[in-house]
């Protein structure tokens, strides 16, 4: 989940009232966040590197809010104020505007860029008032949506200038690189797109995109009509349109490789920051306010042209009764999604309800999103609870139930149950039981973080020596026992693998104890109904691998099949598990016994 | 019982309040030690005596202080060889007592040294009778009369190591509770021979002690996890779920994302959460038609959906993975209740083991289980998901409290609810 870091008292400001911590919680509770902490610059910088460093920083209260994912509407302060204002007035609406004195601006996309970044749309703020406040709020909600919707710009690139210091008409193209030049943000000469690259390979916040076009025949830009560049997406902005303290129009433009992406994220740039235009004061949205906002999307050129404008916002049709099992009027529901600024509107059948969903709810795609709203509205405590009427009668899994009753009786018999983990590495499997690995039927896995994960274990004997070597100062002797799941590639299953129900025990002591082990397998048999002796009954017999001791080892036999091993373990697998006693073994494979 | 015991356990019923073992052994003239070890014995015994330690300090002569206080001290050995017409000094320094005894007979003005004497310096007596006042302390000290020195005379022989200071430990013996001169040998257990010959009725038996702990038996155990998973387990069973096949730790995408309606570009099927396997790599059969409506809702929308309106590729959903939510196995039965012909409505759970990639903390492993239910039927409401959430804690036991709150999972692409419980888990 996000976290988003707002001043409380900017927020209190803006939301006009001020809570205590706790009211603060509640609130957030209701509505879906979480208040994570109560923090301030200092305090965090005295975390971080000390209290000597922190001296000087800022004291000022900060909230940090946890904010579900997909809620990218809810990224800034602005935002989170606006959604905690909803349950209080009315939401605030949003309508494409014209410019009062020209033409729309216009963006023209050329089919160069199809190679690389195909997609752009772009929108004017007109008429904004940044503070320091909302100046910082503005970069930072870039950021944050770079980091999440954006996929860390992959998807959707955005970039913001200054429409007073460039004229329209704009394009977005793309050239070799050799042929971009231009002077970017917070630079004093001009480079060229090459040599940018190798400028910012050592820049700690860029370098992590360059490889997004790096390698590319022709790097996207957008060039204003007088030729000046605005920017070369997704890496940096031109510092000729930069944006200052003092802008009072702001043209923004997403370049993207998914569409729907770059329009959502259009969406929140807009409709966050519609407030800090004209006529407007944080924190009172009055439903008359008339937001000096203009949209030009254009689709991309080589398309029927197309003029995608956000006049109408897409309508959801749904019944709520079912789905909650309240008994609330259908007015009530409308109401309460309309507090969470899905305007709704109860239609003439009584029964259905019309339901808006504005540009900066991008989440809400199915009538269970809407059901969700409604009842996060409604509160999910106060929601009756009830039980279904459905009858079913339980069933255990065959396998579980077996390895429950086998669970307790191996505890009886006086040995201790452990619980290794699923994945291990490759040694552990293969060459500390002085086994070949390409015997093994081994699932790999491609992306481990540490070698401790490179392949699902095909047997639980590692995992139980390695326990005993983390319990060597216990007493001896060590009696352990673990029955769980394996993993085997098999071809016949659909998706290649299978899981393999073991159980598996060690004694480990100052004498071996073959004896013990081949009792408490005679005590399995036993509760398993299977008499010693051949045909129905079980037997063990001699055999040679490489993990026991020679002449003390054999294979398991019950019905016929050969169900596991048990015997000495061979010292040099002693010596890798770094242990120093003698230690017997036995796995035997459960699924016969369904 | 030996001698020594004896005659300790009779003295100390002569005397009406106790005795120094020091005295006792003493006046028996044998080691202390001796007495230590019959004190302990008999204290081994019970209550028949009880004996207190106790140190006392004690003035006793070095080595040094016996020469002294034998053949005087250096000083006045000095005096009484030098004859009356002197003696040079050289000749009293290769003496053994010269060089102390010179120093000190010349501070106490017992001899004067005539440095300009023709031959060589020489030492004459000044006084014909002398006390040896040292050697009369150390004699007092010897007769055990150490108190009548003062702690100044004491601490100043002290410093030239004629006297120490030794600490002397001794017991201070009284009657037991159980007293007798007589010991009889108590009993530990009860044996067979004394059921069979019923010779416990006359024996004496070592009293229990009951505040130490017993013999822990040596049993096996279970895993602490797992006993909760068994009382999970068995809560589920009495509510009327079946239980799930979930052993399959390997999963494709497709069921494990794309089934569930994640879409393919999310964060959560990166790298970064999730393991992909490189052998075995994809899975290769999945049930097509299926597939296609999966692939529709995705990329185009429908059911009611907008769909996320992007291209769904299948090479994506083949990608073989840890699963990272038993769900994936709930989609399976969901899809196999499906195909059936006529609708049965079901509960499902599973407890089970899934992985996620992402850093490990103090709270935080790759593997951990999952406990997971799934209720189909007509007619359900948000109301029953609470209900039966609200009522599987209250079989969890008291002291379990619940609260929901409705949240988006992060990890998923599924409205869900997130429930904040606590409960204590007694096992």
């Amino acid at each position: 989940m996000p976290t988003v870091s707002v001043k409380r008292d900017l927020l209190f400001h803006a939301l006009g009232r001020t809570y205590t911590d706790e009211e603060f919680d509640e609130l957030c509770f209701e509505f879906g966040l979480e208040l994570d902490e109560i923090t301030s610059e200092k305090d965090i910088i005295s975390r971080e590197q000390g209290d000597t460093k922190a001296e000087g920083a800022s004291d000022v209260i900060l909230y940090k809010i946890d904010v579900p994912a997909n809620r990218y509407d809810l990224l800034c302060l602005e935002g989170l104020v606006r959604g905690l204002q909803v349950f209080k007035m009315e939401a605030p609406r949003y309508r494409r505007v014209s410019p009062a004195s020209s033409e729309p601006q216009r963006l023209v996309i050329t089919k160069e860029t199809t190679a690389v970044r195909p997609h752009a749309v772009a929108a004017v703020l007109r008429n904004i008032t940044f503070t320091q406040e909302r100046y910082d709020s503005f970069i930072e909600l870039q950021e944050k949506l770079h980091q999440n919707v954006c996929r860390k710009r992959t998807l959707v690139a955005i970039g913001t200038h200054d429409l007073d210091t460039i004229s329209g008409p704009f394009t977005y193209t793309a050239k070799p690189p050799g042929d971009i030049r231009f002077k970017p943000l917070n630079q004093a000469k001009e480079y060229t797109a090459q040599e940018l690259m190798s400028l910012y390979k050592t820049d700690s916040h860029l370098r992590h995109y360059l490889h997004i076009i790096e390698d590319e025949a022709v790097y996207p830009v957008i060039y204003d009509s007088n030729g000046i560049v605005l920017s070369m997406p997704p890496i940096i902005n031109g510092d000729h349109s930069k944006i200052s303290l003092n802008t009072k129009n702001v043209f923004i433009e997403c370049t993207a490789t998914d569409l729907t992406k770059a329009k959502i994220v259009l969406d929140m740039m807009v409709t966050m920051f519609f407030q800090a235009t004209d006529l407007s004061v944080p924190g009172t949205v009055s439903p008359h306010h008339h937001p000096a906002v203009c949209f030009l999307l254009w689709e991309n050129i080589l398309e029927p042209t197309g003029q995608y404008v956000h006049s109408d916002y897409p309508h959801s049709i749904c019944n709520p009764q079912p789905f909650f099992g309240i008994s609330e009027s259908t007015e009530h529901i409308a109401q309460l999604l309309t507090k969470m600024c899905l305007r709704s509107e109860v239609m003439s059948d009584g029964e259905q309800i019309e339901v808006e969903i504005p540009p900066t709810r991008s989440d809400v795609i199915h009538a269970c999103d809407i059901m969700e709203d409604a009842a996060m509205a409604y509160g999910f405590n106060n929601i009756p609870r009830t039980t279904p009427r459905t009858y079913t009668i339980a069933n255990q899994l065959p396998l579980n139930k077996l390895s429950e009753l086998l669970r307790q009786d191996l505890a009886a018999a006086g040995f201790t149950e452990a619980l290794t983990f699923a994945l291990c590495s490759q040694e552990d499997i293969a060459d500390k039981l002085l086994k070949n690995i390409s015997e093994t039927r081994a699932c790999r896995i491609s992306n481990p973080k540490t070698a401790e994960f490179q392949v699902a274990r095909t047997t639980l004997l590692s995992g139980l020596l390695k326990t005993v070597a983390a319990n060597r100062k216990m007493p001896l002797p060590l009696r352990l026992f673990e029955i769980s799941d394996v993993v085997l590639k098999d071809e016949s299953k659909d998706v290649g693998a299978r899981n393999n129900r073991r159980l598996c025990a060690v004694y480990y002591n100052k004498s071996p104890g073959f004896e013990v082990i081949h009792g408490l397998m005679d005590r399995v048999m036993q509760l398993l109904e299977i008499k010693p002796g051949q045909g129905n009954g079980y037997h063990i017999q001699a055999a040679d691998d490489s993990t026991f001791f020679p002449g003390r080892c054999a294979e398991i036999f019950a019905c016929g099949k050969s169900i596991g091993r048990l015997g000495v373990l061979h010292p040099d697998v002693i010596n890798r598990f770094e242990l120093t006693m003698p230690c017997s073994a036995l796995d035997i494979d459960i699924e016969h016994f369904l | 019982m030996s001698p020594a015991q004896e005659t300790l356990l009779r003295r100390v019923e002569k005397v009406d309040g106790g005795l120094d073992s020091q005295d006792v052994a003493t006046s028996l003239g044998v080691d202390h030690q001796a007495i230590v070890g019959a004190v302990k014995s008999l204290l081994a015994l019970g209550d028949v005596i009880s004996a207190e330690q106790r140190s006392s300090k004690h003035w006793e002569l070095t080595g040094e202080g016996c020469e002294i206080a034998e053949q005087g001290s250096h000083e006045a050995r000095v005096v009484s060889s030098i004859p009356e017409e002197g003696m040079p000094q050289s000749q009293l320094m290769k003496l053994a007592f010269g060089k102390v005894g010179f120093s000190k007979a010349m501070s106490n003005k017992w001899i004067r040294l005539d440095k300009g004497h023709e031959g060589g310096p020489r030492i004459f007596k000044t006084v014909e009778h002398l006390e040896d006042l040292v050697r009369d302390k150390l004699l007092l000290v010897q007769k055990g009369q150490a108190s009548q020195l003062e702690e100044k005379e004491k601490n100043e022989l002290k410093k030239r190591k004629l006297l120490s200071e030794v600490t002397v430990k001794s017991y201070w013996i009284t009657k037991g509770s159980c007293f007798s001169t007589t010991i009889t040998k108590q009993e530990t257990e009860l044996t067979p021979e004394m059921i069979a010959s019923g010779s416990w009725k006359e024996k004496k038996f070592k009293p229990y002690n009951f505040e130490a702990l017993g013999v822990a038996p040596d049993c096996g155990h279970l895993h602490p996890l797992m006993k909760v998973r068994t009382q999970f387990r068995q809560i589920f069973l009495e509510m009327g779920f079946t239980e799930m096949p979930t052993n399959n730790f390997i999963e494709s995408s497709f069921w494990n994302f794309d089934s569930l309606f994640q879409p393919q570009q999310h964060p959560a099927r990166d790298q970064h959460d999730t393991f992909f396997l490189s052998d075995p790599a994809q899975a290769h059969e999945f049930p097509q038609d299926y597939l296609e409506r999966v692939r529709k809702v995705h990329s185009e929308g429908g059911f009611g959906s907008q769909g996320y309106k992007y291209d769904w590729k299948i090479e994506e959903a083949q990608k073989n993975i840890l699963r990272t939510h038993t769900t994936a196995v709930s989609a399976r039965m969901l899809y196999k209740l499906a195909q059936q012909e006529k609708f049965t409505p079901v509960k499902y759970f599973s407890i089970d083991r899934v992985f996620r990639n992402e850093t490990l903390d103090a709270t935080h492993l790759a593997e951990f289980h999952q406990i997971e239910g799934v209720v189909a039927d007509y007619g359900l409401t948000l109301g029953d998901l609470m209900g039966i959430l609200h009522q599987f804690f209250n079989k969890l036991g008291e002291g379990s409290t619940s609260q929901g709150w409705g949240q988006f999972h992060s990890f998923n692409s599924l409205p869900g609810n997130v429930i904040q419980f606590k409960f204590e888990v007694g096992l």
